[in-house]
């Protein structure tokens, strides 16, 4: 019975996490096309991933606008988590769903809701318009990650701080902000990758003149699939693990995903 | 600090966030209103005159239904196998003392953090023609033929199912808080073997979990795009890849709007039904 019970868990295990080791497999095919399993192992797909110019723009795209969207979301949705944490009452509870609200909202309506207010301004795929989109979607994380965060940290210590004469900004800066550190790291990390791996709402503001690198990949997957793919998919994931790991150092990765209270 | 300052501070920090969320989510909401009560032209032009016409096309359009049918059917489908593939994990997460516990829960949670277009050209890899399964069938000699697991509703629910585990599994987990290793333990006592112990205490006592992680399921997968349409190869129409499809390939942006909003109102009546049930099992 208990061995049934760990083969059953095992093949949990392996269906989760199949596909994204069957691309990190992949990736080292010497074959032509997808075939399982590759005649033979190479790098040569990285060799022919490092000639494309058109991913290495992708990737600097995508990079530039994930620390772009980080640094917004960050500086406007930390002091609004402040002020949700240390709020009371069902005006707190009004401010919380607000910001959180993107979350609610499929990324397809949410890619047409802004396709639509940007095509008048030509906003559509520049590097302003996907920045704005992403930061959208990226506030509930920073929001429910920072909330938590301060939560946790009791208003004590700032009173305390407050009462022995320090102003509210140096309260801010010298009591609250390094208490809150690893939440910090955790939501400009989650804020990272959420931006970084963004497609759909991306799909609907980008052109052939402005595109990210998980765009590229979905078109490039519509068309046609070959190990090349497979090692532009090796790349992402390796940014991402490293993102994940200092998540996990930080505060946890579950208690990042977790909602607050 | 004064109880007046103190509020004026709590406004002025709460002010950038709510102002830049106000432009950037809330007008393009009610913006999407607007334009589902324009006239769409030919070529896509939108003339700015009241009309009821795309909400009269998109309740006379029988497809409309058949879409809301694919996409609930497929939610309820890849919600199960998640549930399947879920609860097991979640229940050896819950009950494991092993070091390793941390990361397998990583592992576990680990699709909500790759991008969904990487994930879907791992099934691509796996389930098709010249993949994993069909490649290893053939070599084992079981196949002559391969088997058609992609471009398909088949793989469209694979695909969909492994991206809502992280949620079937978080939900199960905080769930499990109700089970009792004494009320087990007492079954065992009286002789009742594992397979009955699960079958009349541990799976009903998780019933609410089984429930909220559904629901999430649900909802996550009558919004999810990508696995459809790649997956799906085109052949599979749900409503997330009608309103991409009425946006660039008909160019029917205001029947597109109406198409979004009956989206977003199917998922606030079901947000409704989970916030029910949470009240009820909290």
């Amino acid at each position: 019975m208990r061995v049934i019970g760990n083969l059953i868990v095992a093949l949990a295990f392996a269906y989760v996490l199949a596909p994204i080791l069957i691309v990190v497999v992949m990736s080292f095919s010497i074959d032509a096309y997808i075939v399982f399993p590759p005649s033979g192992w190479s790098l040569k797909w990285y060799g022919e991933l490092w000639q494309r110019k058109e991913f290495h723009d992708g990737l600097m795209v995508s990079l530039k606008i994930a620390a772009m969207v980080t640094a917004t979301a960050l500086i406007i949705g930390v002091p609004a988590a402040l002020a949700v944490a240390r709020g009371q009452g069902r005006w707190r509870d009004l401010a919380y769903a607000y910001l959180t609200a993107p979350q609610l909202v499929p990324a397809v309506v949410l890619g047409l809701m802004l396709l639509l207010v940007f095509a008048p301004f030509r906003l559509v795929a520049t590097l302003p318009g996907v920045v704005i989109a992403h930061v959208v979607v990226t506030m509930p994380f920073v929001i429910r990650i920072m909330v938590t965060t301060f939560s946790t940290i009791t208003a004590d210590c700032e009173a305390a701080a407050a009462t022995l004469g320090a102003s509210p900004l140096k309260v801010f800066f010298t009591v609250t902000l390094p208490l809150s550190a690893p939440g910090l790291l955790a939501a400009a990390a989650i804020a990272f990758i959420v931006s970084f791996d963004e497609t759909v709402v991306t799909l609907f503001l980008s052109g052939p003149r402005f595109t990210t690198l998980p765009v590229q990949v979905f078109n490039y997957v519509t068309t046609k699939t070959d190990p090349l793919i497979a090692a532009l998919s090796t790349v992402l994931l390796v940014f991402t693990a490293l993102l994940i790991a200092a998540v996990e150092r930080s505060i946890g990765i579950v208690q990042a995903v977790s909602t607050p209270r | 600090m004064t109880a007046l300052s103190q509020r004026h501070t709590m406004a002025m920090i709460l002010a950038p966030a709510v102002l830049f969320l106000a432009g950037a989510f809330m007008l393009p909401l009610l913006n999407l209103g607007r334009l589902s009560v324009f006239e769409n032209l030919p070529g896509g032009a939108i003339r700015e005159t009241l009309t009821l016409a795309n909400y009269r096309a998109f309740l006379s359009d029988s497809f409309n239904l058949e879409l809301t049918r694919n996409s609930c059917l497929i939610a309820v489908q890849a919600s199960l196998l998640a549930l399947l593939v879920g609860y097991p994990i979640a229940l050896f997460l819950y009950r494991t003392t092993s070091p390793w516990r941390g990361l397998l829960l990583v592992a576990a949670i680990s699709p909500l953090f790759v991008s969904g277009v990487v994930r879907v050209f791992g099934w691509l890899v796996i389930l098709g023609d010249t993949g994993f399964i069909n490649g290893g069938f053939k070599w084992l000699g079981l196949i002559d033929r391969p088997l058609a697991l992609i471009f398909n509703w088949t793989g469209v629910v694979i695909g969909l199912a492994e991206g809502l585990v992280p949620f079937v599994v978080l939900a199960l987990i905080s769930g499990f808080g109700r089970l009792d290793q004494n009320i087990e333990d007492a079954a065992a006592t009286l002789g009742a073997d594992p397979l009955r112990r699960f079958l009349t205490i541990t799976l009903p006592l998780s019933m609410p979990g089984i429930l909220l992680a559904f629901l999430i399921g649900f909802v996550v997968s009558m919004s999810a795009y990508v696995s459809p349409r790649i997956l799906g190869g085109g052949r599979i129409f749900v409503l997330a890849t009608e309103i991409y499809g009425q946006t660039f390939e008909l160019n029917n942006w205001p029947l597109a709007a109406v198409l979004s909003l009956y989206m977003l109102l199917l998922l606030v009546l079901l947000t409704l039904a989970y916030k029910k049930l949470t009240e009820r099992s909290a």
